[in-house]
């Protein structure tokens, strides 16, 4: 080796270490800044004095672990009246759950029609559904609210009309008007249709179509060689787009806070915002406490699920 | 496989056939009662067009079932039910409603606000007056009713008045109160003070025949007429009270009448009429709207711009970054990294704002930043593009990594040998390849954040106002939080049918967006390859 080569190797290690050093600066302020609210809130729930202006990073003057607790405490017990924390959290998981798993099924039949049968019409069809999607289901939140009005006053309507039918009791139908979590559900699931439809068209595309039609040589029928075979095969995925579905359901708020008029029935989201905006500076150690609870199981499964999230977010774009 | 072929012939296989089709039958005819229900009960309320989807959708279901051709269709019909309601029916309504003056004082058809207007009653003075006894309900201490006496020509007119039925003239019986009738007993003195203030208020009969009490010291009411009467032929209310003509005015959906020389007066509420463009042309004549709308639709461009621009600089500097072997713990780095974009949005937003609040949060205290975030026009939307870097610089972050990822790596070789330092190598080879795959997620990005609601709703609520609008607006609104404002912002009444504009003028620019992400991507083909 030449002594030339010997000093341009040099000149590459100090460009190299020089690299790196910036890497890291980046890599610490990024860093930073993307933790420290989070750093802040955890501080800030289990910081005793519970108020804005006092708050410090490290919590002051704390004795016990009864005092790191006293803004869950306030949450949990003393606040319920005011706040139903419970019934948020409760809210919330009913109404993610139910639309996580009807949207998954619904939207799994409709995809395994489109993937596996050939009709007039179908491609149309298919256009129509990725068109609408367009068109987000916000945007058209008037409507909603008058469609969920509508539903839940049927219980005046149906006797006006067919007085004969006056003896039911027909207040079933509120449990999926205004102001209830029913009709949350529906347009959670109305809006998520077209979407989850062709996501999961794709999925079942992937599975080879020699599988269902050996199934249907043997006899079975279309619906055994979806429930039995096809469903089986894909359950991994859908799972993931359950889970998915749940999280964004959970952290949804504009249409809940629509749709919801009344404490009781808030999801969290929608309680949490409403916590905070009667008095910020008050309030703020329990939001911090309730905003805990309620973010940290969400970024746990997100953070193990990434890579599939990664795969979804990037699909489109990283195939060719 | 045997599982798969228990139903498939044999002698088992006809009876089960017959039972599926029956249940079949019973299941379709409960769907179609309950239909009937909904369309009927939609219909008799005045709710047209519900009532229509649910006829739509209920005889979709049986065609559906009945035809065998359409047999794929059954296993879309819960799907595609669902999205008829819940996407196309809202979609139809909105476009609709922008056509019509739908607004507070303005939610009833004309039949509607005609028949609310007739209930209404009034007593003149020289209605027939009555003595009254008091008496309430055994079994409901809120029920009450009257027992009404006229001395008249013909002897004694006793009346039973409940309240919200119709008047019982009864024959044949004493005028003296009964100790009790069909249920009610006489109010006793000590009840009657706490039940004064309902008894004075409250009608009794069915309007518009109803009895009020007029005095209830001296125990007298008098007998209520029809305020309102329609007047078919001049197109009008008659209003007997004040003998004032409200005349229909159908460009308006409004009763008007003229009072005096220039005064008007208008009975409210009013009713809903079509208004052609006027919703649309209304921003153009008016200064005082279009003011807003053209601030606001300038800063929801910006907003979205500008959201894009900082998280994808961001996002991709920190894939670059984290784009290299010698980084140990990459993945431990990227799992910290993309916790702001793991965290519910509403609750990223509101933790920042803690931290922005004036003078209180940790920023103004500890790092001694205290700018007026909330309350200057420009700060604010500082501020909100702030948060929102925040918020989405991971997406960017993961979506370029794996960008990234996929380019070639003989690429670099080649142009390494060529001579070519990191900075050429970056903007003549990464960057333009990057955008290829990346460019339309930046698009999808930008029509995303141009509906970004939340983060302009619970950051500040639009603020701060915009000072002088008709309408409420404030300078960080984007069109979807004014559009929100305009559909349910209190004080100022609500106007769907101005929000309903507004929503058609967003829809349009996201399609227009959204169809030249396509056809940037040729998305359209592929769609069409994989149909």
């Amino acid at each position: 080796m030449s002594s030339r080569t010997e000093s341009r190797m040099v000149v590459g290690g100090r460009e190299k270490l020089l690299e790196l050093t910036l890497r890291w600066v980046v890599i610490v302020i990024a860093v930073a800044f993307a933790l420290f609210p989070v750093v802040w809130i955890f501080s800030a729930a289990f910081n005793p004095t519970g108020n804005l202006a006092n708050q410090t990073l490290i919590p002051q003057g704390v004795d016990s672990l009864d005092e790191l607790l006293t803004n869950f405490r306030g949450l949990l017990v003393e606040d319920v009246d005011i706040h139903p924390f419970w019934n948020w959290l409760g809210n919330s998981i009913f109404v993610a759950s139910i639309t996580s798993v009807l949207t998954v099924l619904v939207a799994a039949l409709s995809a395994y029609a489109f993937s596996r049968f050939r009709f007039a019409g179908r491609r149309n069809l298919l256009v129509l559904v990725l068109l609408i999607q367009v068109f987000p289901n916000m945007l058209a939140m008037v409507a909603l609210f008058l469609i969920l009005q509508q539903i839940g006053k049927l219980s005046e309507y149906i006797p006006q009309a067919l007085p004969f039918l006056e003896g039911i009791n027909w207040s079933f139908f509120s449990l999926f008007g205004l102001n209830s979590l029913g009709g949350l559900i529906l347009v959670y699931m109305g809006g998520a249709m077209g979407i989850n439809t062709w996501l999961m068209k794709g999925f079942f595309d992937s599975v080879p179509r020699d599988i269902d039609e050996s199934a249907q040589v043997d006899g079975a029928s279309h619906w055994q060689t979806f429930w039995m075979l096809i469903f089986p095969l894909v359950r991994p995925i859908l799972a993931v787009v359950a889970i998915l579905s749940f999280i964004g359901t959970i952290n949804e708020f504009v249409l809940a806070r629509v749709m919801l008029r009344d404490k009781t029935t808030w999801t969290l989201m929608v309680g949490l915002y409403n916590y905070v905006s009667d008095n910020f500076a008050r309030d703020w150690g329990k939001f911090a406490a309730g905003a805990l609870i309620s973010a940290t199981p969400i970024v746990i499964l997100y953070i193990a699920l990434q890579d599939q999230i990664v795969g979804g977010l990037t699909q489109g774009a990283v195939k060719g | 496989m045997s599982a798969l072929s228990t139903n498939a012939g044999g002698p088992k296989g006809l009876p089960a056939l017959i039972s599926g089709q029956i249940l079949k039958l019973i299941g379709l005819a409960i769907l179609d009662a309950f239909g009937l229900l909904l369309f009927y009960a939609f219909w008799f309320s005045g709710n047209t067009a519900l009532a229509l989807i649910i006829a739509v959708i209920t005889i979709g279901m049986n065609v559906v079932i009945f035809v065998p051709r359409l047999y794929p269709l059954r296993w879309m019909s819960p799907g595609l039910a669902l999205m008829i309601l819940l996407v196309i029916y809202p979609l139809l309504f909105t476009v609709s409603t922008a056509f019509t003056n739908y607004s507070d004082g303005h939610l009833f058809s004309k039949e509607q606000a005609i028949a609310l207007h007739s209930k209404a009653t009034f007593t003149p003075e020289d209605a027939p007056t009555y003595r009254f006894t008091p008496y309430v309900n055994k079994a409901d201490p809120t029920d009450y009713a009257l027992w009404l006496t006229r001395e008249g020509d013909a002897g004694t007119e006793v009346i039973f008045a409940k309240e919200g039925e119709p008047l019982v003239v009864l024959e044949g019986v004493e005028p003296e109160p009964p100790e009790e009738y069909e249920g009610y007993r006489p109010l006793e003195r000590r009840e009657l003070v706490a039940a004064l203030s309902v008894l004075e208020t409250a009608q009794f009969g069915e309007e518009p025949n109803t009895v009020t009490v007029v005095s209830a010291a001296r125990g007298v009411a008098a007998r209520s007429l029809q305020r309102y009467v329609w007047n078919a032929e001049l197109n009008g209310l008659e209003d007997r009270q004040t003998g004032l003509f409200y005349a229909a005015d159908d460009e308006t959906g409004s009763f008007i009448a003229n009072k005096g020389r220039a005064e008007q007066q208008e009975l409210q509420p009013g009713y809903w009429v079509g208004v052609g463009f006027n919703n649309f042309r209304r921003f153009v004549e008016s200064p005082a709207l279009r003011g807003p709308l053209v601030q606001v639709f300038v800063w929801t461009v910006a907003f979205a711009f500008f959201s894009v621009m900082t998280t994808f600089v961001a996002g991709l500097i920190m894939a670059l970054v984290l784009n290299s072997p010698d980084i140990p713990g990459r993945k431990v780095i990227r799992s910290l990294l993309i916790i702001p974009y793991a965290i519910p949005g509403v609750i990223s937003i509101l933790v920042w704002k803690g931290m922005m609040n004036p003078n209180l949060g940790v920023l103004a205290r500890s790092f001694g930043i205290n700018p007026p975030w909330f309350s200057d026009p420009l700060w604010a939307k500082i501020g909100i593009l702030l948060i929102n870097l925040w918020l989405g610089y991971p997406y960017m972050m993961l979506i370029c990594s794996g960008a990234l990822q996929a380019i070639p790596t003989d690429i670099y070789e080649a142009s390494s040998v060529d001579g070519a330092n990191p900075w050429q190598r970056f903007w003549n080879i990464t960057l333009p390849l990057l955008l290829v795959t990346v460019g339309p997620l930046l698009i999808a990005s930008f029509t995303y954040n141009f509906n970004n609601f939340v983060v302009v709703e619970a950051f500040n609520k639009g603020g701060p106002p915009i000072p002088g609008t008709l309408t409420p607006a404030g300078y960080t609104d984007i069109l979807i939080s004014y559009t929100y404002r305009l559909a349910f912002g209190s004080g100022r009444g609500a106007d769907y049918g101005l929000a309903s504009a507004i929503t058609i003028i967003i829809f349009a620019i996201v399609a227009g967006v959204t169809l030249l992400q396509f056809r940037f991507t040729g998305q359209w083909e592929e769609v069409s390859e994989n149909v």
